[in-house]
């Protein structure tokens, strides 16, 4: 029996990756608020479309990931694999719509592409598949794993010697899974400084409030505890954010981890602190309300 | 007498060859290189090493980000932590992108012995190969654990290599020739076909041998890639008109389920299971625990003489 033949798909080049140039911006502050209203209105609107999604906790992260791309990250959306690419990986795969909507805005995809979220065929699936979208860099949605993929790709980076940096979103509910500190425990170990670490304290899980749910504080503490750089920020203050990964950047010998402090549906007044909007999608009655309040 | 060798041997220096070979292949285990012989490669690549400590679910992670930047990681443990600790580790970090990951894990089956029934693996080939597109191989002897190893490395995606702790007698001889998704005739015969696989190869032969003495012709084939499995050498054993499968695994979901489902779409006829039954095996010596859960060559005969009275009914 013929076996068939595989090849490592990355391997794969083309004229049109070898002319793209690194995504570059020089977004002001004004600009950046803009930015992260259009992509909180994409998130609502095409969760709603879908009838099914999380936007709560891809609300509250909207300033973290547009700060990566627009502001930290060096990558180029018409040449997702260039082996020099900063990574971004998510880990709370539930934020997908998020991630879909940030690298819609660098040009990954078309903008127009984020409507066909959870439809069947579509390249945007309800969490994120890594072989089907343009960017993503892990499958996710499985809670717990994307903090060891992260050193994974950190290593490879440094037996490589190339320069790239690992960023890997966490949520603070899915840092109940045990996996997140066996992994907080080994990056410490392996020194892996190119690696940084960036939890979304939006402190609601799906069941409620994450200190009635399984309380993890002291949360800080534990992340130092671990062998951490531990930096806390307002996740929605883009100023500290970018303070945050410029500091991070320069800490040498250990991981870093960002606990930024955010708010779940973050913009949407009946969505923020709401943990029925963990994983209900808006109505549309409510997606019309939502987006007068992000005009 | 025939050659005794460790498969566990054989993997271990064999990693470190490919390691001189390629510097893309990188090593990680979980706190156990002295007894899966990833020691080996430890010790001369200590910078491409990973020991992840008593951590298997984050190794398969971090060996999925490698992987996923080129390398090409070899991961070991245990068989009963991987996959059955790991599961869904392996299933989204690993299987669904379809990652070049290759688990290679030792202490298979319930021949661990004395250690009992938490250190015994009767279900991980029934969890691996329940993965879409995972490669999956459970070689017979120390040659064939080379070249199986070896065929891992050289083909992309991911791969589950099973390999057992005992030493085992040798098979092959040096001239032998692994291809991936074969089956290799190890006798000829036409009156029933006997399929093993892993530890059980050897029993095989010997049970063959005695009913060769018995006038009964057996074909035996030996079945090393169990996933995707020889459908055309399956198929061909249908001819001998009575299936006989010996694994050192559960009946549930190895390779006697792999060939029923073959046999039953192509050309239906009797089959008998030489495997472990519905339970958890306990602590004693190999030889016990093969002879107590129905897995000796004895045990392959009777299931001949079962299956010939089915084909001539």
């Amino acid at each position: 029996m013929a076996l068939p033949k595989r090849t490592n798909p990355s391997s794969v080049t083309s004229a049109a990756k070898r002319k793209a140039e690194v995504f570059s911006s020089s977004a002001s502050l004004k600009e950046m608020e803009a930015l992260a209203k259009r992509m909180r209105r994409h998130i609502v609107t095409i969760i709603g479309k879908a009838g099914s999604g999380h936007p709560g906790g891809s609300l509250s992260a909207v300033e973290i990931v547009s700060t990566l791309y627009f502001r930290v990250l060096r990558h180029k959306p018409q040449d997702p694999q260039w082996t020099d690419r900063d990574r971004f990986i998510l880990s709370k795969g539930h934020a997908a719509p998020l991630l879909y909507t940030v690298l819609a805005e660098c040009g990954y995809f078309p903008v127009a592409e984020l409507a066909t979220l959870r439809q069947l065929d579509s390249r945007l699936q309800g969490h994120t598949d890594r072989n089907l979208t343009p960017g993503v860099e892990m499958s996710a949605g499985a809670l717990g794993q994307g903090l060891s993929f992260a050193i994974g790709v950190a290593l490879a980076g440094r037996l490589n010697a190339q320069s790239y940096r690992v960023y890997v979103l966490l949520g603070d509910g899915e840092c109940n899974e045990g996996q997140i500190w066996e992994a907080a425990m080994a990056a410490a170990h392996f020194k892996v400084d190119n690696l940084t670490a960036i939890v979304d304290r939006n402190r609601l899980q799906l069941d409620g409030w994450c200190c009635d749910v399984m309380d993890s504080e002291p949360f800080a503490q534990k992340w130092w505890a671990f062998g951490w750089q531990v930096i806390e920020v307002d996740g929605h203050d883009f100023t500290q954010l970018g303070r945050a990964f410029t500091r991070a950047k320069k800490i040498k010998g250990k991981p870093t981890v960002i606990i930024a402090h955010t708010i779940k549906g973050k913009g949407v007044s009946f969505m923020e602190n709401n943990p029925d909007f963990h994983g209900k999608a808006p109505t549309a009655e409510e997606v019309e309300i939502a987006l007068k309040e992000l005009k | 007498m025939t050659e005794v060798v460790s498969l566990r041997e054989a993997y271990g220096k064999t990693l470190v060859e490919m390691g001189r070979e390629n510097p893309d292949i990188v090593m990680l285990d979980a706190d156990l290189c002295r007894s899966t012989m990833t020691q080996f490669f430890a010790a001369e690549f200590p910078e491409r090493s990973f020991d992840c400590g008593i951590a298997e679910q984050n190794m398969i992670g971090i060996a999925a980000g490698l992987a996923a930047s080129g390398k090409i990681p070899f991961a070991s443990t245990f068989a009963v932590f991987v996959p059955g600790r790991c599961y869904d580790q392996i299933r989204m970090s690993i299987a669904q992108p379809k990652l070049n990951v290759k688990l290679v894990t030792t202490h298979g089956g319930i021949t661990v012995g004395e250690d009992g029934t938490s250190h015994q693996s009767a279900e991980d080939l029934a969890l691996i190969t329940s993965f879409p597109g995972f490669t999956v191989i459970v070689p017979a002897d120390a040659i064939e654990t080379v070249q199986a190893v070896r065929a891992a490395a050289a083909s992309y995606g991911p791969f589950y290599i099973r390999l057992p702790r005992p030493k085992l007698p040798l098979v092959y001889d040096r001239s032998y020739r692994f291809e991936l998704g074969r089956a290799v005739t190890l006798q000829l015969g036409g009156q029933a076909t006997i399929i093993a696989i892993g530890v059980m190869v050897t029993a095989a032969l010997e049970a063959a041998a005695n009913l060769k003495r018995e006038g009964v012709d057996c074909r035996v084939l030996n079945m090393p890639t169990l996933k995707p499995i020889d459908e055309a050498a399956i198929i061909a054993a249908t001819g001998t008109g009575a299936i006989v499968t010996v694994e050192e695994h559960l009946e549930h979901g190895g390779l006697g389920s792999a060939v029923a489902r073959v046999v039953a779409r192509h050309r239906p006829v009797p089959i008998e299971f030489v495997a472990i039954k519905d339970t958890y095996a306990k602590s004693g010596k190999p030889g016990q625990l093969l002879e107590r859960y129905g897995l000796t060559t004895k045990d392959i005969e009777q299931a001949v003489h079962t299956v010939l009275k089915k084909k001539g009914g």
